[in-house]
Formats: C-alpha cells, sequence, structure tokens
C-alpha cells in the first residue's frame, strides 16, 4: 500500500497537469483564429478543468488536512505544483497550442487507458469519465496537427517549428520515481516509462501523416512533475489565475 | 473571400427515432472538421446523437422569386387535406 503522501503527490501530477494545460487553453478564449476553433478550445479548457475538479478534489481527501480543489488550485505557489513542463509553455501561435495539445492528448489518453484498471476504485472511477472527453481531444488535436503540417508552406513550417520547440518538453511525461514506483506497487498507476513505446508509435502515425519530423534528440527538460524547476513561465500564469482569490480572499459567487 | 473555408449547414438527430433537424452552419477545411466543429458548436448542451454535415453549396433550393407559381396554388386545393373522408367510429384516433 502506497503512503498517503505518495499518493497524494500523484493525484496533484495529474490535476496540475489538467489545471495548468487548460488555464492556457482558456487564454485563447476570444482570442482564435476563428469562431469554431474559439468553441472547441474553450470546449477543451473547461474538460480539462472539469477533470481538474475532480483529481484536486481527491488530492484533498487524500492529504487529509481539509483542503478543498479551490485551495489546492489557487492557494500554492510555484513550488507546490506538480504539473509537467509542457502544460506550463506559452501558447505561442495557434500551431504551437495545438502541437502542445497534441502531445499531452495522446499521452493523457494512453495514460487514462491505464487507469481505467486503477486498483484505487475512486481514480478509476475519474479515469473513465475524462477518458471519454480525452478520446475526442486527441482526434481534434491529432487531426488539426495532420491539417497544418501537411498543409501550405507556411502552416507545414510553423508546425515543425512547434515541434522542434516542445519535442524537448515530451520526455519529462515518461520520467519515473520513487512515487511512480510505489503507484505501481500498489496497482494504482502504470509506470510512465512503460508508456513511451505506445506513445512513440501513436504519436509518430500522426506525424508521419502530418509530414513532420520528430527530432533526433530525446534530450528532455524536467522539473515539472518532480516540483524541482518548474520554467518562468509558470509564476506569471499564476498570477493570473490565482490573483482574485489573493487580492480577495475566500471571494466567492 | 478566397481565403475563407467553405460553408457547411449541419443537421442534428435529437434523439433516437426522431429526423435531423437543421440547426445552422459554420465554417470548416473538410467533412471531418466539419462534423467535429459541429460537436463543438451544436452540441455542447446534449442536444444530439448523430450529426450531418453538408457543404452548403451542395445545397439545391427553391428560388424566393418563384414562391408565387411553387407555393400559392396549394393554397386553394383544400380538397387534398384528407378531411372529407368518414372515418368508421370503430376506427378511433388516427
Amino acid at each position: 500500500m502506497a503512503d498517503n503522501q505518495q499518493l497524494f503527490q500523484f493525484l496533484l501530477r495529474m490535476g496540475d497537469n489538467t489545471l495548468i494545460l487548460g488555464h492556457r487553453v482558456s487564454e485563447w478564449c476570444g482570442h482564435s483564429p476563428i469562431l469554431e476553433e474559439d468553441i472547441a478550445l474553450a470546449n477543451t479548457a473547461l474538460d480539462l478543468i472539469g477533470q481538474t475538479q475532480m483529481w484536486l478534489e481527491l488530492a484533498g481527501e487524500v492529504q487529509g488536512e481539509g483542503k478543498s480543489a479551490d485551495d489546492l488550485a489557487f492557494l500554492r505557489d510555484v513550488w507546490d505544483f506538480r504539473n509537467v513542463l509542457l502544460t506550463e509553455v506559452p501558447n505561442g501561435d495557434f500551431g504551437r497550442t495545438m502541437m502542445r495539445q497534441f502531445l499531452f492528448d495522446a499521452w493523457h489518453s494512453i495514460m487514462l487507458g491505464r487507469l481505467l484498471k486503477s486498483s484505487d476504485s475512486r481514480i478509476a472511477e475519474i479515469a473513465a469519465k475524462a477518458s471519454k472527453e480525452v478520446a475526442y481531444h486527441l482526434e481534434r488535436s491529432g487531426d488539426t496537427v495532420v491539417g497544418l503540417g501537411d498543409g501550405t508552406e507556411e502552416s507545414h513550417a510553423r508546425m515543425q517549428e512547434a515541434l522542434d520547440y516542445l519535442w524537448p518538453y515530451v520526455g519529462e511525461m515518461f520520467a519515473s520515481d520513487d512515487i511512480d514506483a510505489a503507484m505501481v506497487q500498489a496497482g494504482i498507476a502504470p509506470d510512465p516509462a512503460g508508456l513511451r513505446d505506445e506513445y512513440d508509435a501513436l504519436v509518430g502515425r500522426f506525424l508521419t501523416e502530418a509530414t513532420l519530423t520528430i527530432p533526433d534528440n530525446n534530450w528532455a527538460h524536467k522539473g515539472g512533475r518532480t516540483g524541482a524547476m518548474h520554467t518562468e513561465h509558470l509564476g506569471h500564469l499564476l498570477t493570473q489565475m490565482q490573483w482574485l482569490q489573493r487580492a480577495y480572499p475566500g471571494a466567492s459567487w | 473571400m478566397k481565403n475563407e473555408w467553405p460553408l457547411w449547414e449541419i443537421f442534428i438527430r435529437g434523439q433516437h427515432g426522431m429526423s435531423h433537424r437543421h440547426v445552422g452552419s459554420l465554417h470548416a477545411p473538410d467533412a471531418e472538421m466539419a462534423i467535429k466543429n459541429a460537436r463543438d458548436v451544436y452540441t455542447r448542451r446534449n442536444e444530439g446523437v448523430s450529426i450531418w454535415v453538408v457543404e452548403a453549396r451542395h445545397i439545391a433550393a427553391t428560388a424566393p422569386g418563384d414562391k408565387g407559381p411553387l407555393f400559392e396554388p396549394s393554397e386553394s386545393k383544400v380538397y387534398r387535406h384528407p378531411t372529407f373522408f368518414d372515418i368508421p367510429e370503430e376506427v378511433g384516433h388516427m
């Protein structure tokens, strides 16, 4: 049996990924290139925030300090976040946003597929609800990556640039540590490293169709999911996301 | 505009057994994306179980100017409504 502190960390990793990416995607609201994409991105952001609510609520329960999902989302500081760095990098142009979404969705769908069989029924239930949403996210982001990658000269160049920029953030999703080992032993979650082959096959299929080239180098930025070191961007994101609760503690509507 | 994606007409079936109903239109580069956009634009509040998309240019339509010859003649043909038959009691409500 994994101890509660380890389980808490695992749940933060799941919930912080969806929280931070959901917030990033929500930044597009009202700014997307066309109305249809604007609504679609807002839907994705809302799905991710909804999943966050489930992960962080459970995290608060496991932590046992009486904290709600809102407390964990709005009252922690940068060093307490456990999201992978991929989710916090700035949106860039629409192409980079969709590439980031695709690279995350592919991992997310594989991960949730494994969590459906989690020995912890609370986690399996969250995965069951989230995996349907994420299957659609992947279909949408994957097709958009193919459409833009195998599109015009300009869209292709932008998507290749996005892939080159984001690829060094992919490896962190498959880094395993003691917490992961404890999850594996308890049958709660899979070893992230064990998902890499399936990920490479899935992502490779889409990127080949998109006529894009995966960078040769598998060197990876790390530090987000362990909390050792986030990028400078997370702090800026949190000042936006948390300012209302910080300025007006306990405000609700 | 020459860079505009084509327009698609969207039809949604609200529940099993009902027919697809026109709900609006949107822009998309191809049929698959039109379906995805329709899913995101028109079914966010649990409105549907099936989506049809048709590129607007494939829909042939009557011209508004032809309204007179096309539709007015039927206004005065009350005998085309099946209201002049005596329905036997035992048939009940039809």
